[in-house]
């Protein structure tokens, strides 16, 4: 009976990605537009798959997920301590806010450039705009978490007596811990979208590279093959950081 | 003995009022109050009479800004003692099982997590509370909550325990079964508690003693001669509707002052 209900429930929700996968076959099929610009997903797939077995995909894959692990590795070191820090003293807060808020809006994209003035085509460019792109919504979730934590509960371990040490890592550090979390998960979508632009400038390797360089050769359903990979890359981490951020927030009220 | 002499206490706080200018909102202005060692004494008042506020400063979680408050006649900053407080809202850490919050205060003293174990169960024991060891505050019911947050404070063994509404939040039944078990830990372990509240019959039920507040001074102080243990029934006691009747007398007094500086501002 409720698996039944579970199977109906996934077809249900399975809709709208069937109409558009039977749109986008039809599209080109039907000469909506051009096949040699849109390939159908059937041809997708087979290339997908084809890719996958000559080995010829994976190297792109491991190439991409490494750099997505470096930066996001970085990113999450550098954005929780200092996250912490920021939220934890009202002084650095206030003084970094504005500063905080203005590099926010600056995109990791328009940076690109300036670090490749500074670093080269190389690596480290690349690992500083995912850096950049992931670093702020952990660090900016991580400080707000540790605002957020409910007053009472420093008030009540105060008067018992703990030091400032005590509450820090007992009462103010998990209670940030679930919303630390939910700025990784953020940072990890962010981390896709710019591994792509960086391994559009500058690569021989990964996903984003791919993509570019299928279009340039004109081998558009390994093109399309490479943009159905990425976006599978991007749901696999979001889940996996998903799952992270539930399992650090398990005592929390649903 | 006298645990805690309170001398002409001050506490003001500076607020931006309805007019956006800064001002100071005196609360407490020249509380005196001693309270006895092992005494169970309820600070009673209007809102905004300075109750909670006098809490804070005997829970050092805030400072008096003249006066002074004497523990066992040594000043309150210079000496290094044991306080627990309970709060309306259980202020259990969510995260943290059971056993583990009330392990909390001992952890805070260093001792050994075997010990600690052991001792947090004897009170887990006492509050009837043995088979939710293992579970999280959310797990459990607000009066579940309450017990769990006044035995964490007796775990460490507080000089004085302070508690600041603690059974406001709970339905009456609750309530009912919760001040039956204070009143019988209070018993076992004879702590000195200061109580507030809202609610007459509760402070009457508990109390030794009543401090009655208004304006941020101690106006009146009311003492409870019922025998103990007390129960429910006693609230139809003549001894019980005499003191009843005094301070809802004290509080009607109290409203119609608060009325006429109403009218006046």
């Amino acid at each position: 009976m409720r698996t039944g209900k579970h199977i109906k429930n996934i077809l249900f929700r399975s809709i709208g990605l069937f109409v558009f996968l039977i749109l986008w076959e039809l599209a080109p099929r039907l000469g909506w537009v051009r096949e040699i610009f849109l390939s159908p997903p059937s041809v997708v797939i087979t290339a997908l798959i084809e890719m996958l077995l000559d080995g010829s995909l994976m190297p792109h894959i491991v190439a991409s997920l490494l750099r997505i692990f470096r930066g996001l590795l970085l990113a999450a070191s550098v954005g929780v301590i200092m996250g912490l820090l920021f939220g934890y003293f009202r002084r650095v807060n206030q003084t970094l806010d504005l500063l905080f808020q203005f590099f926010r809006q600056i995109s990791a994209f328009a940076l690109f450039p300036v670090f490749i003035l500074f670093f080269g085509l190389g690596e480290v460019s690349k690992t500083a705009i995912i850096f950049w792109a992931s670093l702020w919504p952990i660090l900016l979730n991580t400080s707000a978490g540790v605002r957020d934590v409910e007053p009472v509960l420093i008030r009540s371990v105060k008067s018992m007596g703990a030091s400032k040490m005590y509450t820090f890592l007992n009462v103010i550090l998990p209670g940030a811990t679930p919303q630390i979390f939910t700025g990784i998960r953020l940072g990890g979508s962010y981390c896709v979208m710019a591994v792509v632009a960086a391994e559009m400038i500058g690569a021989t390797s990964g996903l984003g590279y791919l993509v570019l360089y299928s279009q340039q050769i004109f081998k558009v359903p390994q093109m399309y093959a490479a943009i159905v990979a990425l976006a599978l890359l991007g749901i696999a981490l979001n889940g996996m950081l998903g799952l992270l951020e539930r399992f650090f927030s398990s005592w929390r009220k649903l | 003995m006298v645990k805690v002499q309170a001398r002409s206490v001050k506490r003001e706080y500076s607020i931006v009022n309805s007019v956006g200018k800064k001002e100071t909102l005196s609360v407490l202005k020249g509380l005196d109050l001693d309270i006895n060692e092992g005494e169970f004494i309820t600070l009673l008042g209007q809102s905004g009479c300075g109750k909670t506020t006098f809490l804070n400063l005997l829970a050092g979680l805030e400072k008096e800004d003249e006066g002074e408050i004497l523990i066992d006649g040594k000043p309150l900053s210079e000496r290094d003692f044991n306080r627990g407080v309970v709060f309306q809202n259980y202020a259990l850490l969510p995260w943290r099982t059971v056993i583990k919050n009330l392990e909390i205060g001992l952890e805070i003293r260093g001792v050994k997590k075997k010990e600690r174990r052991e001792i947090a169960r004897k009170y887990l024991k006492l509050i009837n509370l043995t088979a939710f060891e293992n579970q999280y505050p959310h797990q459990l019911s607000g009066g579940m909550k309450q017990r769990v947050a006044i035995a964490r404070v007796l775990v460490y063994e507080p000089e004085l325990v302070l508690m600041d509404e603690p059974f406001a939040a709970l339905d009456a039944q609750t309530r009912e079964s919760l001040q039956i078990e204070l009143i019988r830990i209070w018993e076992a372990h004879k702590k000195t508690i200061v109580f507030v509240t809202h609610s007459i019959d509760e402070a009457i039920l508990l109390s030794d003693r009543i401090a009655f507040m208004s304006d941020g001074k101690v106006n009146e102080i009311i003492d409870v001669n019922l025998p103990r243990p007390r129960f429910k029934y006693m609230t139809s006691s003549s001894e019980f509707l005499k003191i009843h009747e005094k301070i809802s007398f004290l509080l009607q007094e109290e409203a119609e002052r608060l009325q006429s500086y109403g009218a006046y501002l």
